[in-house]
């Protein structure tokens, strides 16, 4: 463990700020230059960077522990499970799910929407029933459900947001209705860093009998997130925007909603009873779980988990929005400089999309490139929301529990060197 | 790494002052391009005549490297022949993807986007129209010469 986060468990140390550059020292990577600058990482809604302790992780267990889960009658095999299924207990805890069944490992965040729209969604959503989204959607939180409509003859029906992707919960409320079967909405959008009334919006659909389906894909990292208090039916989210490895995700779902699903894989280790012409169902979890697991990934995030509890999930998200609120009053204070998303304090994550006039965002991010700086150009996986936001791309800069204030001073300095470079101010 | 040999003076200035920018109401071939991956579209108008373009124009939005590239290369091809179209093309994607040495003769201009080799991630934005225009003399010539309308996605 490093020093740096030694000693933060404690509840005071928790509320207090974190100290980022202190723990830039537990990210090997953020050590290294990149074109002769130091690297300054923005880049991570796309992933985030590794600390050494899961990095270690995944390199120890396949040194002592590698082998297959949940069948051996070996050593090896049983050491395998047994820290499979406590990352298992630790994801669960750092979401609050009331049982460490209700954790579903997926391959990510995609995945689990997937198996949400094919084993829940094939059994539940018919012809001229409803499905609820936002324009803010990630992709990966829209296609799945055109899907669905298709094969099901259902419905989707958008909820109205303002430029800055605030949710118009008047126009929520009077959309839910008998037909509505789920909302399936983003937590904290990876473009406008806008976070949605996710418990509000539960509450309401529950009144009327709907499910509620939440993309945790760029809140689980950076604030605490309780599926309790939220009171949501399925969350999923992905490892490696949290600390974590590539590969691993996860999919929450309430117990009663699990149980009723069918499997969404089928195959090894999901089974109970296997005749030649039909078989059935091990328990939760292993009923969505088919096939060996990335148990590597899953021992890993495990691990990220642990790290960021450390750090301090109140700690991290402080951070975030302070961060990301210096990056919209900085940028927006710039000539020819547009941030897409709400104000600086608005309700938003340190996810922050900004335009720079007559610069395309490709030669904005090659011009930060060529000084060290990563960030994300292009549309984000986010077509419709660039539509409506009037734009073919943006620059998207996202922060961190290591990025500092110097980092972004060190971006608004590259910006001003592009708009120079291309003689637009 | 010098932004100066990506954003070369040839290029900044194509795309500051496009030429061949515009359409052409009485095209015989229209082809759209597009790299999804990064949202870069060009749009080209071709009016050929007894084997020779007379005339291209091309639209379309996207980074400096990929607009700057396609007026570049409308420069290079405007009142030739069919034949050596696809000799410039082939000469632009050699020296892009293939190492190969610029050929002013062929180019033009065109040589300056030697330099976007040393960005992996931009070669596309330069090659977009490119293959865009290769596309379309492709579609134009199965048809027997008749008008075409096509699309080209990287």
């Amino acid at each position: 463990m490093s020093t740096s986060i030694r000693g933060a468990a404690t509840p005071a140390a928790r509320t207090a700020p974190l100290d980022a550059v202190a723990l830039r020292r537990d990210f090997p990577i953020l050590a290294q230059e990149v074109r002769g600058k130091p690297l300054v990482y923005l880049d991570n809604a796309a992933t985030s960077q590794k600390p050494r302790v899961v990095i270690d992780a995944l390199r120890e267990y396949y040194e002592t522990t590698n082998a297959n889960i949940h069948r051996g009658i070996h050593y090896l095999s049983e050491k395998g499970t047994a820290a499979y299924e406590d990352a298992r207990v630790r994801v669960a805890s750092f979401i609050n799910a009331r049982r460490p069944h209700e954790v579903i490992f997926t391959r990510g965040t995609t995945d689990g929407i997937n198996m949400v729209a094919r084993a829940w969604g094939d059994a539940n959503v018919a012809s001229g029933d409803e499905i609820l989204l936002t324009e803010v959607e990630h992709h990966s939180n829209l296609v799945p459900w055109q899907e669905l409509a298709k094969r099901r003859g259902a419905r989707l029906r958008f909820i109205p947001t303002d430029d800055a992707g605030v949710i118009d919960l008047d126009a929520y409320r009077d959309m839910l209705g008998p037909q509505t079967k789920l909302v399936a909405v983003h937590h904290v959008s990876n473009v406008l860093g806008v976070i949605a009334p996710v418990a509000e919006m539960a509450r309401l659909a529950h009144e009327h009998g709907a499910l509620i389906a939440v993309d945790g894909a760029q809140s689980v990292p950076h604030m605490p997130v309780d599926v309790q208090s939220l009171d949501v039916d399925f969350l999923t989210f992905s490892g490696h925007k949290m600390a974590g490895p590539t590969g691993i995700g996860v999919l929450y779902g309430k117990e009663h909603v699990l149980e009723a699903m069918e499997p969404a894989h089928y195959g090894g280790s999901m089974i109970r009873m296997v005749e030649l012409e039909s078989s059935t169902w091990a328990d939760l979890p292993d009923k969505f779980e088919g096939g060996t697991p990335n148990i590597a990934g899953a021992i890993g995030l495990g691990v990220a988990v642990d790290y960021l509890e450390r750090v301090g999930m109140d700690a991290i998200n402080a951070h975030a929005r302070q961060l990301g609120g210096y990056a919209v009053n900085v940028l927006s204070d710039m000539p020819g400089v547009a941030v897409h998303g709400p104000d600086a304090d608005g309700d938003r994550g340190g996810v922050v999309s900004f335009t720079v006039e007559d610069l395309h965002p490709h030669d904005v991010g090659t011009v930060l490139d060529g000084d060290g700086i990563a960030i994300r150009a292009g549309h984000h996986c986010a077509q419709p929301l660039m539509r409506k936001l009037g734009v073919h791309a943006t620059a998207r800069a996202s922060v961190y529990l290591y990025n500092t204030t110097d980092e972004i001073d060190c971006l608004v300095e590259s910006v001003v060197k592009a708009q120079r470079f291309f003689g637009t101010v | 790494m010098a932004l100066d040999d990506l954003y070369r003076e040839v290029i900044m200035d194509h795309y500051k002052r496009p030429r061949n920018h515009g359409t052409l109401d009485d095209a015989d071939v229209v082809v759209e391009g597009a790299n999804p991956l990064c949202g870069d579209e060009v749009t080209l108008w071709l009016e050929i005549e007894d084997g020779l373009v007379q005339k291209v124009r091309f639209a379309g939005h996207g980074c400096s490297i990929s607009q700057a590239s396609a007026s570049i290369m409308t420069e290079a091809i405007e009142g030739r022949p069919i034949g050596e179209v696809d000799e410039i093309i082939q000469a632009l994607r050699g020296m892009m993807l293939e190492g190969e040495e610029p050929n002013e003769d062929l180019l033009g201009d065109g040589i300056a986007l030697e330099g976007v080799r040393q960005f992996p991630v931009r070669i596309k934005c330069a090659v977009l129209g490119w293959n865009t225009l290769s596309l379309g003399l492709r579609q134009f010539t199965e048809s027997g010469g008749k008008p075409v309308e096509a699309h080209h996605r990287e």
